[in-house]
């Protein structure tokens, strides 16, 4: 399958010499600090995410994951600091360009085409990846494109939507307007996926299938970043976990030993009294 | 099937084309089955179908299409003028120069959405009319109106034949396009716009623009650059709106400013919304309508409403003709603006919406005998 992902883009700027990136790191968060006004949402970030692993950032209410997540998708410029994503700057790029690097997200409330049918919006990303962020095909049909259509379908039916392909997005249930945004994200097969609580509000039913589904695509090598509360989904899928509180990192490293941190317990159940 | 067209979309079109090419023949019934006003149906089908890959595809709402409308008359004129007698270079011209108005606009415009994308389109268009009422007089003309002369140069024209004595008329290779001529040569290009529309709405550019429509952040997220793709759409509705104000000239030579005016800006909304936005014959019924009951109900006046109520008891006449004189002839917007009201009202999606709810009914009731139950269920439900 040929993909217009750009992975080699020589004219884009590199990153900075004083912020070396080790090999198999895909995404790089430099020293990123954000204060909105007095506050300090964000100060000395420094987060390296390695090739296909599944990176979660948790942490209390209030501790700056959204920030940090709108900070590396290009929605929020930091203070300080850089994104480099594979060797290109990603700070002061457009959400478009961001996504054209390989760089695709799932949102808190999911973002969908609610006017389109489930099947139109799995197959809206798929052309933006064979297609680029903008050309003017209106001489073929929709109908005419068998071999994205196909692919849609696929995906569908990988996340369970096949049945529901004619539905109006915007009538699908909670549940299933994020497995369609997931389905949305994963037709593009970006290089790095943002997942910004992908199982908030479903049902313990729904929260398994999507373990599953987020499981299934993990075997395909694809980095995740995945921000979440349920410390049920985050030991499930995370290769390595990093605990933000109070805008900073306060703790690192494999599943088990930020568990049994004390640090962190702390900064959970103090964030809870 | 082919790849190009599926077989609804054949059928639709070439349904639409024999009701168009029919017309003079199905709007006898209406009384309407004459050139010029079958024509006006042509030009502001093309106008209403025009504006609505804008508006219906990508939302964004432009309140100032006849800009693009006058601009077109006014190119078409100056090249009757400048050039040649013969159409086609005339409406070339027009499409083109529309087309860099469009671009523009469009460029300035589409840097908001929404009411404010709205009211800069508006601001243009009434910028555009003043232009052409007082401060560009020499190109428009200004009050009067700009219209052909027997002396103006006519280049092409005069290369080939020798200058006419007559008042020159606009013509095509040498035949007239009056009377039913020019109906059918607008036809043709109404029918072409018509198939170029469908193209849009059924190809992948189409469906990026009602993914703009419906999540533009999404859009922007899954990897598009939006702007690129509503400038497009912005263009080509601005290309087909010269288009038709080009049509106009060519059936009535004469192109004034207030064809430039927020009003007619409106009036092409109201078709759109009227017929049924976002869908392809919705725009193009609207705009019959609306010429057709213009057409209608302007040339009442009081001797035919008297007539009309002469069933009446003397004093009841009098209150009755006082009464519906204020909807009809110059008040016809009055009744317009009622009818507006009812349909936004009780049938948002307008008259293809009222369609399909009654073919609802019917495939429904054909599909078994409890229809009546069926149709009050969802209302239950919701």
């Amino acid at each position: 399958m040929q993909t217009t992902i750009p992975t080699a883009q020589p004219a884009q700027p590199k990153a900075p010499a004083a912020t070396k990136t080790p090999e198999n790191v895909v995404l790089h968060v430099a020293d990123v600090h954000k204060r909105f006004g007095g506050l300090h949402a964000l100060a000395d970030i420094d987060l390296q995410v390695e090739e296909g692993k599944t990176h979660a950032i948790i942490g209390p209410n209030g501790a700056g994951k959204s920030t940090l997540l709108n900070v590396i998708i290009g929605r929020l410029a930091p203070t300080s600091g850089a994104v480099v994503f594979d060797g290109t700057i990603l700070t002061g790029k457009k959400p478009h360009e961001i996504n054209q690097l390989g760089v695709a997200r799932v949102f808190q409330t999911p973002e969908i085409f609610a006017d389109l049918s489930v099947l139109q919006n799995v197959m809206t990303p798929a052309f933006a990846r064979r297609d680029g962020a903008f050309r003017i095909n209106m001489f073929r049909s929709v109908e005419s494109e068998a071999e994205i259509r196909d692919e849609a379908l696929a995906m569908l039916d990988d996340v369970g939507l096949v049945g529901r392909r004619e539905a109006h997005a915007g009538a699908l249930s909670r549940g299933d307007k994020r497995r369609l945004e997931l389905a949305m994200c994963l037709i593009q097969k970006p290089r790095l996926l943002l997942l910004d609580e992908p199982t908030a509000g479903m049902s313990r039913h729904d929260t398994n299938t999507t373990i599953e589904l987020l499981k299934k695509i993990k075997s395909r090598g694809m980095t995740k970043i995945i921000i979440e509360h349920d410390m049920h989904v985050v030991f499930s899928l995370a290769d390595k976990i990093t605990v933000l509180a109070g805008g900073r990192i306060i703790a690192e490293g494999l599943p088990e030993a930020v568990r049994g941190d004390p640090r962190v317990q702390e900064a959970y159940l103090g964030g809870a009294h | 099937m082919t790849t190009f067209m599926s077989r609804r979309d054949l059928i639709l079109f070439f349904g639409f084309a024999a009701v168009v090419l029919l017309l003079p023949i199905l709007a006898q019934p209406f009384g309407a089955a004459y050139p010029d006003l079958l024509q006006r149906f042509m030009i502001f089908g093309i106008f209403a179908i025009g504006f609505n890959i804008l508006f219906g595809l990508t939302g964004y709402l432009s309140f100032g299409h006849a800009a693009f409308f006058g601009v077109g008359s006014y190119a078409a004129m100056w090249s009757f003028k400048l050039l040649s007698t013969n159409a086609l270079p005339a409406i070339i011209f027009a499409v083109v120069i529309a087309g860099v108005f469009a671009l523009a606009i469009g460029f300035v415009s589409l840097r908001r959405s929404g009411i404010y994308f709205s009211i800069l389109t508006l601001a243009f268009a009434q910028m555009s009319y003043n232009l052409a009422y007082s401060v560009l007089t020499p190109i428009t003309n200004g009050e009067t109106g700009l219209r052909m002369a027997i002396a103006d140069p006519r280049v092409l024209d005069r290369l080939f034949f020798e200058a006419p004595v007559a008042q020159p008329v606009p013509s095509l290779f040498g035949f007239s396009l009056s009377g039913w001529n020019g109906f059918f040569f607008s036809a043709i290009f109404l029918l072409a716009t018509f198939f170029l529309a469908m193209r849009i709405t059924n190809s992948p550019f189409g469906m990026m623009l009602k993914g703009i429509k419906s999540n533009q952040n999404r859009m922007n997220y899954t990897g598009f650059n939006t702007r690129p793709y509503t400038l497009t759409a912005f263009v080509i509705s601005g290309m087909l709106a010269g288009l038709a104000g080009a049509l106009l000239v060519v059936t009535d030579p004469l192109a004034g400013a207030e064809r430039m005016r927020w009003t007619a800006s409106g009036e092409v909304v109201l078709m759109t919304i009227l017929g049924g936005v976002g869908t392809l014959v919705g725009p193009v019924l609207g705009a019959w309508i609306i010429k057709y009951f213009e057409n209608i109900f302007s040339s009442f006046n009081d001797n035919i409403l008297s007539a009309f109520f002469s069933f009446l008891p003397e004093g009841a006449r009098e209150i009755a003709v006082t009464v519906s004189s204020k909807f009809v002839g110059d008040g016809w917007h009055l009744t317009l603006g009622l009818v507006f009201v009812l349909i936004v009202v009780f049938l948002p999606g307008g008259i293809m919406e009222g369609v399909r709810r009654i073919a609802a009914r019917f495939s429904k009731a054909d599909r078994d005998g409890t229809a009546r139950e069926r149709r009050l269920a969802p209302k239950a439900a919701e």
